[in-house]
């Protein structure tokens, strides 16, 4: 933030060399014009307007979407999330900067300097219609960006239609949190992973392997309490609610592994519900589905708990709270 | 400072007298002030219907239940220094998360604000002898306390206390998945202290309406008062609610219902509704009050008039107002709520909420500041509250929050917000109504000591949450993975809670050099505005033998600098009614 520091002391020292402070007359006083009085004041907001803008475009090297802190997402939809996140973070720093230097400003330029009672005023209608509508444009302006890049996100195709670029089915995986693991069920290919988690350096939890480049769509459930499947590198996270069945896709564009885990917490080992999303090119895909198929890593029509992957689970599941005994077409 | 003998308008029993050295205040009653007949000591304080000493039973109460969560924030920050820590077992990081939040959210943020200072503030403000229902409230302390006793309790039960956070996320916290007794008596203290809250609020809104003094009319109560009217109505639609849910978990829990679960054809995501129906207002019920409160301390350490009283008053109802119904933000993840539309109401509540940072900033603009510190504390809640706010209009936005929801992000904003209202506008509440409550000062180096303390820990503290939670941690985790990345920022954040803990220190030397070398404060040691400023530091029984004309917002201050009394242009327009009506209130009348 080196701007907005010096802009800071630019400030302070402005008016530490300024000795007439003290009978400067309140705002709004007449004055006679050309008084040294407008100086100082009217160069607040260079300043201000420096500082803030000028600290963003530092800290981002002039990038028109400086990351602060966030990943820059490795699906599609992860990407449009971080440009609405990069350009309201942008916002919010010049309009929080501004109004925070306004604030450093006034408790500078105001200090108590004599005795001398200010002057008793107590509204301006005109400016305290402005500061009403300003924010108004400003959210307004924010809500709208948002509303775009939200049906961006929230857009799912349908199960088993074709991408019109790539014609490739769209692959379907059914993923159920429970406490406290994962299962991954690709019901095109019979394929199903899923793996408890355990405490330790060892946890990797299992893995949702996708092709790159092409569209997933994810049916999220829970097999007992809410949990939240969120992985970082997404910019995404969405519960996995009993009673709820949540649609959403994803779009890895490129090969590569991403860490996830359980946000909502879900109980004891709330902290080891560890996943990872591996995306692989199209054919390796091919290729590790039907190896896992062969290894016997397919799906359970039961639904019962995981355990046909060898799971890294040591610690027993208490009996009472043993994921719900599938979703059973008797007891509803 | 001026003198006050000769004042024309003042109707009083007697001439007040002179001033001795700062105190302008005139009501002093000079038969054994602070005192009445009737039991003193423990009796007088178990069997009080006095606002006075039930307000400061519910500071210190919430100090207490402060302090104790504090602490437990203290021992989970030494926890997440270090990846793989095993100080903690994961049962009892559960617990303590739950119950830091759970107390400082139910028992300390509302009960330090609507119980505490509101309680022996409000009647002062707007001249009443006391509050509408005394027994009433009364009863509010005793099921405050009650209830947070209840709910500590759960800490001695088998199986701990409540494990699942203090909103309490249905199934999890269903007799299946928590069994213990402790989410038993956690229920029960909500119900208890839902209950305390309610009574507080009919209170409130009781007193106001109706036990104003002549000439106090709404338009000039202090804002303090204002915004626990406003919170007064926002708790009555809200904890009722709490209530209503809390009743329905207790009945899946004991009594065979299903109202939570899937297999007996209940809906989980019920709970979340019900609980953020209560929670959303329920922020704005612990932020209204300590906006209140800066909202009266600036124009006194400005030494002006509070710029925009009535765009203030309407920023208070309008913040109230959306806060009905902007609940389902916290379930934008969900995936079951119309995202546009919670989206659009929560981006509007920055609105009014840019309004009173406008105002603050007006009050101050053209003034004499001076920095004691329950200024330096209401600058220090501006400067928090002004991140917290800009981070919390990033997550109205549904995208946003889907890559921040529950993750330390979020963390570092509610406890922006949180910190800067309870914490820092709630201690420039303490150190400015000290003198009134107990007639002494407290020590304003000991209190800069603090603010610093504070102000520094809380930036080294938040600022790197952010990040981390950017970075991917997820909240409520007890451990993490040493190769995420993460330990650098937890470290900072770990040694910023230390050195807020440590400015609490001051603190605490403070009220005890105050105790025991009591430094008298005089009526009004800050040349004061409100009505309270006007009686004596404690006031005595019944408030108030005399006040004075009340023709604005600031009647103290009108009193003591008739040269300078506040120019109201409502006042103005519809003049006060004869002064004999206006003018004089006797206490016993």
């Amino acid at each position: 933030m080196p701007t907005s520091v010096i802009a800071v002391k630019g400030i302070t020292t402005d008016f530490r060399r300024d000795p007439r402070g003290h009978d400067r007359p309140g705002p709004g006083t007449p004055s006679a014009p050309g008084s040294p009085i407008r100086t100082p004041r009217r160069r607040l907001p260079r300043w201000a307007a420096l500082a803030a803008i000028g600290t963003p475009l530092l800290l981002s090297g002039c990038n028109l979407y400086p990351t602060y802190g966030a990943s820059r997402g490795a699906t599609k939809q992860g990407q449009d999330t971080f440009k609405l996140y990069s350009g309201m973070m942008t916002t919010g720093i010049i309009v929080g900067g501004l109004v925070g230097l306004l604030i450093l400003w006034t408790l500078v330029r105001y200090r108590r300097r004599s005795d001398e009672m200010p002057r008793q005023f107590h509204e301006n209608i005109p400016i305290e219609v402005l500061y009403t509508a300003i924010p108004i444009l400003i959210v307004a302006v924010l809500f709208v960006y948002t509303v775009l890049t939200e049906n961006n996100v929230d857009a799912t195709v349908p199960v088993n239609a074709t991408l019109g670029s790539t014609g490739k089915p769209v692959v379907d995986i059914r993923v159920t949190a429970f406490q406290w693991g994962w299962r991954f069920d690709y019901t095109g290919l019979n394929v199903g992973i899923a793996g408890e988690t355990t405490a330790g350096p060892n946890n990797h939890g299992p893995q949702m392997v996708v092709p790159a480049g092409q569209t997933v769509q994810i049916t999220l459930v829970s097999d007992d309490v809410v949990h939240g499947f969120y992985v970082r590198d997404f910019n995404f996270s969405r519960y996995a609610l009993p009673g709820v069945t949540n649609l959403f896709d994803l779009t890895v564009l490129h090969p590569g592994t991403y860490n996830g885990q359980c946000t909502q917490i879900c109980g004891l080992y709330h902290s080891e519900m560890l996943f990872s999303v591996k995306a692989v090119t199209p054919p390796a895909f091919s290729v590790w589905a039907s190896n896992e198929v062969r290894k016997g890593n397919t799906l359970q029509r039961s639904g019962s708990s995981a355990s046909n992957n060898p799971p890294i689970a040591t610690h027993p599941t208490p009996a009472n709270a043993s994921p719900s005994p599938a979703p059973a077409k008797g007891s509803a | 400072m001026t003198t006050t003998t000769e004042h024309p308008d003042l109707v009083g029993p007697e001439a007040p007298a002179g001033p001795d050295g700062h105190a302008p205040g005139t009501g002093r009653q000079d038969s054994a002030h602070g005192h009445h007949e009737g039991p003193s000591g423990i009796v007088n304080w178990l069997t009080s219907t006095d606002h006075k000493v039930i307000g400061k039973s519910y500071m210190i109460t919430s100090l207490v239940l402060f302090f104790i969560a504090g602490i437990m924030a203290l021992v989970m920050r030494a926890q997440l220094a270090n990846p793989t820590s095993s100080l903690l077992s994961f049962q009892t990081y559960n617990e303590l998360f739950t119950m830091h939040g759970s107390l400082m959210l139910y028992l300390f943020a509302g009960p330090f604000a609507f119980g505490g200072l509101a309680n022996y503030i409000v009647p002062l403000q707007v001249g009443a002898p006391d509050m509408a229902f005394p027994r009433l409230n009364a009863l509010s302390y005793w099921l405050y306390l009650g209830g947070s006793i209840t709910m500590m309790s759960g800490f001695l039960v088998a199986g701990g206390a409540a494990s699942y956070g203090w909103v309490a996320y249905a199934p999890l916290s269903n007799a299946i998945n928590s069994p213990g007794a402790g989410a038993d008596l956690w229920l029960m203290a909500l119900g208890l202290t839902g209950f305390s809250a309610i009574f507080t609020g009919v209170n409130l809104a009781a007193t106001i309406f109706y036990l104003r003094a002549p000439g106090m009319t709404m338009f000039r109560i202090p804002i303090f008062s204002w915004n626990m009217l406003v919170t007064g109505i926002l708790i009555l639609i809200a904890f009722p609610v709490l209530f209503g849910a809390v009743v329905m978990l207790f009945s899946d829990r004991h009594f065979g219902t299903h109202i939570f679960t899937v297999q007996g054809g209940g809906v989980p995501v019920l709970w979340q509704h019900l609980f953020w129906f209560f929670g959303h207002p329920e922020v704005y019920i612990l932020a209204l009050p300590y906006f209140g409160m800066v909202t009266d301390i600036i124009p006194v350490f400005s030494r002006k008039p509070l710029f925009g009283y009535k765009g203030m008053v309407f920023a208070t109802m309008s913040i109230a107002a959306l806060s009905t119904g902007v609940w389902a933000h916290h379930m934008f993840t969900t995936g079951v709520v119309l995202l546009p539309f919670f989206s659009l109401l929560s981006y509007l509540i920055a609105v009014p909420t840019g309004i009173k940072f406008f105002n603050w900033i007006g009050t101050m603009w053209g003034g004499q500041l001076s920095f004691q510190t329950p200024m330096l504390f209401s600058i220090g809640f501006l400067f928090a509250f002004l991140m917290g706010g800009v981070t919390g209009i990033l997550l109205a936005s549904p995208p946003v929050d889907f890559m921040t929801h529950d993750t330390y992000f979020v963390v570092a904003h509610f406890h922006q917000v949180l910190i800067g209202t309870s914490v820092f506008a709630g201690f420039a509440g303490f150190y400015f109504w000290y003198p009134k409550m107990f007639g002494r000062m407290l020590s304003d180096r000991l209190g800069k000591l603090h603010f610093w303390g504070l102000f520094i820990g809380f930036w080294l503290t938040f600022m790197p949450q952010y990040l981390v939670g950017l970075y991917g941690m997820p909240r409520r985790v007890a451990d993490y993975r040493p190769d995420n990345g993460w330990t650098g920022l937890n470290v900072i954040s770990t040694v910023g809670s230390f050195v807020i803990g440590a400015s609490f220190l001051f603190f605490l030397v403070n009220l005890y050099t105050s105790w025991r070398k009591p430094v008298p404060a005089g009526d009004n040691p800050w040349d004061g505005h409100g009505l309270e400023w006007f009686t004596s530091s404690p006031p005595p029984h019944h408030n108030y033998t005399h006040l004075p004309p009340i023709r604005s917002e600031r009647p103290t201050w009108d009193y003591n600098h008739p040269e300078h009394r506040t120019l109201v242009t409502h006042a103005a327009k519809s003049p006060a009614g004869p002064p004999d009506d206006a003018d004089m209130v006797g206490a016993d009348s």
